[in-house]
């Protein structure tokens, strides 16, 4: 029975693939090259890390999913909406805030040079063991060095300055470490990529493993990586964290989503993080 | 129009109501026929080919376009190809089949993409949401994806198209 459904469908899908062929949209763009103000060439297809061996042929970046519009409008820093959220990073960096009355210049100095490199590692695993997202130390730093509030992880503050700090990072490649005390962190993400969460059953591999570079509904499918993030989303018109997105995506899949800033988001932030070891930060970009 | 007769109408009215609600196949009762065919009517009640066009093209329905073409609904925008275009599927599978994959693909196809449509136990999921909202669904309000009755309209559209 089995083999009888199967070829039935196989038949199906020869045809499908036939109709498909020269389908627009239908892959990552073939040529397209990322160079910020005709200068910064930025890194957007590599091969696959050694973990995802025989699981992708290569990994692009969700850039090359856009469209010529928008893709456009990431290789010019005036056109790029994201900037006002990396100047308003850059305006609180050296604001005193607090009652320690310290601003982060204040212990990192030129946070070209004391930021540079770390959007690319993120998130790692702190001197306690624990696994933290660029957010949990921005708020460290606020209430422990400043004695200031902490910022909701999806508030504009937060967006803006970890929208300046990835801006530190544009072009080095996402290198985050998988091995020794991340593992179990790595090993759980990992997990949840495969777990098919909701009412509709997809996982994260559902869509951005199995069916990138196809349309669902009106969308066309990325590998779901992170090296673009934050990114401004023309259709939110604001600024989208990494925790938002995947908050959202799993929504999209009739389930009970979590929380921003949870442990989970962090383990899943982990391991996606690692399918984009090797394509370039691309610091803030912008996607529809 | 005398009371008499008014009430007997409304009598017949709810036993028609009863019926149709007592001929409803419930998810957990569904007979199978080789892990892909539900040979049964799902209410007894002949599917709306019209209506069940409709459920597979509207977002909140069905919206089975998102993943599938349908050259027969050209005015339809931005089918998706996550899974094989439809045509010839009512050439292809009969109506017992289309039924059991609409029901639940995954019967057939068990790593299948395809939702399970008639899947109304919220322990079948993992955390289960309250449809998009992003929170925990709402035992009071969880239901399957598709009526029965949506079903077998999709299933009375799905064998119409018998062309590539
Ligand atoms: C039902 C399909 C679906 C599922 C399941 C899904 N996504 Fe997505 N995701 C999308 C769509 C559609 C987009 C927007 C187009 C794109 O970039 O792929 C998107 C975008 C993204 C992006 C933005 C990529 C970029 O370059 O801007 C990330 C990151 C992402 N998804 C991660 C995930 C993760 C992690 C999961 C699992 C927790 C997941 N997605 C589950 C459909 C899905
Ligand atoms: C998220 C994606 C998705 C959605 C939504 C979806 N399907 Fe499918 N469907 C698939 C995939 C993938 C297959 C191929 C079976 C497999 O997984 O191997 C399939 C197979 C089928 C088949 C067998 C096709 C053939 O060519 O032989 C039928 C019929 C079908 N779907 C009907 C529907 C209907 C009707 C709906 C909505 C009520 C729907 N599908 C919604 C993904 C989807």
């Amino acid at each position: 029975m089995k083999t009888f459904t199967l070829s039935k469908l196989m038949a199906s899908a020869a045809i499908c693939a036939v109709a498909l062929t020269g389908a627009a949209n239908a892959d990552p763009h073939p040529d397209a090259e990322l160079i910020i103000e005709g200068e910064l060439q930025l890194t957007t297809r590599a091969e696959a890390p050694a973990h995802l061996d025989g699981v992708l042929p290569g990994i692009y970046s969700g850039w090359l999913f856009r469209t010529d519009e928008t893709r456009a409008l990431q290789m010019d820093d005036f056109d790029n909406p994201a900037m006002l959220a990396v100047e308003d990073g850059e305006a609180m960096w050296s604001t005193a805030d607090g009652a320690a009355g310290q601003s982060c210049a204040d212990c990192h100095g030129d946070a070209s040079e004391s930021m540079k490199g770390v959007r690319a590692s993120m998130p790692k695993v702190n001197e306690n063991g624990d696994l933290w997202s660029m957010e949990d130390y921005v708020n460290n730093c606020r209430t422990t060095r400043m004695e200031a509030d902490a910022w909701g992880w999806n508030s504009g503050d937060m967006r803006n300055m970890t929208s300046y700090i990835s801006m530190q990072s544009r072009g080095m490649p996402v290198n985050v470490a998988i091995d020794g005390p991340a593992a179990p962190f790595w090993e759980r993400g990992k997990e949840m990529y495969y777990t098919r969460y909701g009412q509709l059953e997809l996982s994260c591999a559902n869509c951005h493993e199995d069916s990138w570079g196809l349309m669902i509904r009106a969308d066309h499918l990325s590998q779901g990586q992170i090296n673009g993030f934050p990114t401004y989303r023309l259709k939110n018109a604001g600024m989208v964290s990494i925790h938002n997105r995947f908050r959202g995506c799993i929504r999209d899949t009739r389930a009970e989503s979590f929380a921003m800033g949870s442990q989970e988001f962090r383990e899943l932030e982990l391991y996606v993080a690692s399918r984009g070891n090797g394509l370039s930060v691309e610091g803030v970009s912008v996607r529809q | 129009m005398n009371s008499r007769f008014i009430s007997a109408a409304l009598a017949s009215v709810v036993a028609v109501a009863a019926a149709s609600a007592s001929a409803e196949v419930k998810p957990a009762d569904v007979v199978w026929e080789d892990e892909i065919a539900i040979p049964a009517s799902l209410t007894g009640v002949p599917g709306d080919p019209a209506k069940g066009a409709e459920v597979l093209s509207s977002r909140s329905l069905g919206n089975c376009v998102a993943c599938h073409v349908v050259s027969a609904m050209p005015d339809v925008a931005f089918q998706g190809n996550v899974g094989p275009a439809l045509d010839g599927v009512g050439a292809r599978w009969s109506e017992a089949e289309l039924r059991g994959i609409v029901a639940d693909a995954k019967r057939a196809f068990p790593e299948s993409r395809m939702p399970t449509f008639y899947e109304g136990d919220p322990a079948a999921f993992i955390r289960p949401g309250d449809a998009y909202t992003a929170k925990a669904y709402n035992p009071e309000t969880f239901s399957t994806l598709l009526t029965a009755q949506q079903i077998e309209d999709v299933v009375a559209y799905l064998v119409t198209l018998t062309e590539y």
